[in-house]
């Protein structure tokens, strides 16, 4: 496995309190890893710092050979790093075409190449096309989520980070997102993927790391995995 | 008493024709307020500075609309410059301390232009000088020439905001400054550009209006406080909100001083702000959020 993404012992603060407390985690090219622990261990916050937006007062992240620490979100996103977040945080007034069109607008991207990467989240989602003209804080839950990860590829990302996509979803929106997950990863694209569904995360993953205060406890291959496993019940009490 | 419906009618061109004006002060208010969250004191220096740079281009080239633009760009850079040596520094903090900041930035601008161009008033000449009769007035052209160009220039931010690259990543940027980051938009350029276009808007602003008053170290002050009330009565960071917000007191001031000396009848403006702050604190044309 060639990496993509190396936490190497990163710790952050939110004011005194000590968040992340040294996580270490690697994503390989094209790899889906599962991120999960119970609520509060830090999951969010090592998506955070990876992407920039939570500055880490120790430790370090590379993207493939390059420190990227302090690097600001931007020129992350510029480099190929997707972020979903977990509350979707689409823009609201902005339109949905408004919305997917934002991370075109980079070096170097064709009107062709532009107008290829909209048809293709269109063609992913439908649902976006038929709402193209729509405010995004008009959208149900479900089609947020969908255009939260339709905006994070129009990026053209070698890796997504994908806040808890499933949350509060139906299961049939559940299920689709799942298939875009597999069909991301067809594609080549690597998904560090913070999940309370433990069922999910372990089906569309290759890995899985476990979170417990702050740091990576244990770290398994998914296909070894299983719901009812004692591990996972010692880290997620499930 | 008795009004004569061309009294009203005159009226209403003064108040239509004030309020375009002040919205163009206004505009370069909110768009700082809204995008940036910054309330900016020294936005009337900017307005001063302006007309400033206006007469001194006029004074070399002769033409007042050279005089416009290059009181613009000058103005424009003067902003981006304050904003990176004194609030970029400050942001993420306490919002007072950008208020304090902005405070002493106009009062550093405004004993500056005192210091450099002294107490006595100077005059921009107005590019049109003709009038038209209305009903028993001679109406100045200029008036309404100031007017439709205050218009021209808002409607070109709009379309720029609406439309243009930069005007929807201005946009995603107030509305999620994290996330607009995390799509790649590099939030601390649009911010400097941001409050550039403002101060480029408030120099724009303050060359149009100079021909109307004299150009002295004091004259943002009024027009300043006015759009304040306009931002909070429009609605904290909305255009269009401003826009209507100063028409619509501009208008109650014209109207109102059908009975009362104008300046009683500026007091209108301020039972509008009153009344806003008590009954739709969010502003009168503000669109928020779902």
């Amino acid at each position: 496995m060639q990496p993509l993404i190396t936490v190497e012992g990163i710790h952050t603060y939110y004011g005194k309190s000590h968040v992340l407390d040294g996580v270490s985690l690697i994503v390989g090219k094209g790899e889906v890893v599962g991120l999960l622990g119970r609520n509060g261990v830090g999951k969010s916050t090592t998506l955070k710092a990876i992407m920039g937006l939570v500055r880490p007062s120790r430790g370090r992240v590379l993207l493939e050979d390059r420190t990227i620490t302090h690097l600001p979100a931007d020129r992350l996103a510029r480099l190929g790093i997707g972020y979903v977040p977990e509350d979707r945080r689409i823009f609201p007034l902005l339109t949905v075409t408004e919305n997917l069109r934002i991370g075109l607008h980079r070096r170097g991207v064709t009107e062709a190449r532009k107008r290829q990467l909209l048809d293709k989240v269109h063609h992913y989602f439908p649902v976006l096309a038929e709402r193209r003209y729509q405010a995004g804080g008009t959208l149900s839950g479900g089609e947020q989520q969908m255009l939260a990860i339709a905006r994070a590829m129009m990026l053209e990302p070698k890796i997504i980070l994908l806040d808890e996509p499933t949350e509060g979803l139906m299961p049939r929106m559940v299920s689709h997102i799942r298939q875009i997950i597999d069909t991301l990863h067809s594609e080549g694209v690597a998904i560090l993927l913070v999940e309370q569904n433990v069922p999910l995360t372990l089906q569309v993953s290759q890995r899985i790391y476990l979170m417990e205060k702050g740091a990576v406890r244990h770290h398994a291959a998914a296909a070894e995995l299983q719901v009812s496993d004692a591990v996972i019940h010692q880290y997620l009490g499930v | 008493m008795d009004i004569a419906f061309e009294q009203i009618l005159i009226q209403t061109v003064n108040g239509v024709v004030t309020g375009m004006i002040l919205a163009l002060v206004a505009s370069g208010l909110t768009l700082i307020f809204g995008i940036m969250d910054v309330v900016n004191f020294a936005h009337g220096e900017l307005f001063m500075l302006g007309a400033y740079v206006g007469v001194i281009t006029m004074a070399a080239t002769g033409n007042f609309w050279i005089a416009l633009v290059v009181a613009s760009l000058i103005i424009a850079l003067l902003g981006a410059a304050l904003y990176l040596i004194t609030l970029r520094p400050l942001l993420g903090r306490d919002p007072l301390n950008t208020i304090l900041a902005t405070f002493g930035l106009s009062l550093v601008l405004q004993n500056y232009a005192l210091w450099q161009f002294g107490p006595v008033a100077r005059k921009i000449e107005e590019p049109f000088t003709g009038h038209f009769t209305l009903f028993y007035l001679d109406y100045p052209w200029y008036r309404l020439v100031i007017a439709m160009l205050s218009a021209g220039i808002i409607g070109a931010l709009w379309l720029f905001l609406k439309f243009g690259t930069y005007g929807i990543w201005i946009r995603a940027t107030t509305q999620d400054r994290m996330m607009a980051q995390a799509m790649g938009i590099p939030v601390p350029m649009v911010l400097t550009g941001v409050f550039a276009l403002g101060s480029g808007m408030a120099a724009a602003s303050g060359v149009l209006f100079g021909p109307l008053v004299g150009v002295n170290h004091a004259m943002g002050l009024d027009w300043v406080l006015k759009a304040f009330i306009v931002v909070v009565v429009g609605g904290m960071g909305s255009l269009g909100g401003s826009v209507a917000a100063s028409i619509l007191i501009s208008l109650l001031e014209a109207y109102a001083s059908l009975w009362v000396s104008p300046a009683q009848a500026v007091i209108v403006s301020f039972v509008v702000l009153i009344l806003t702050l008590l009954f739709r604190p969010t502003g009168l044309f503000a669109r928020v959020p779902r």
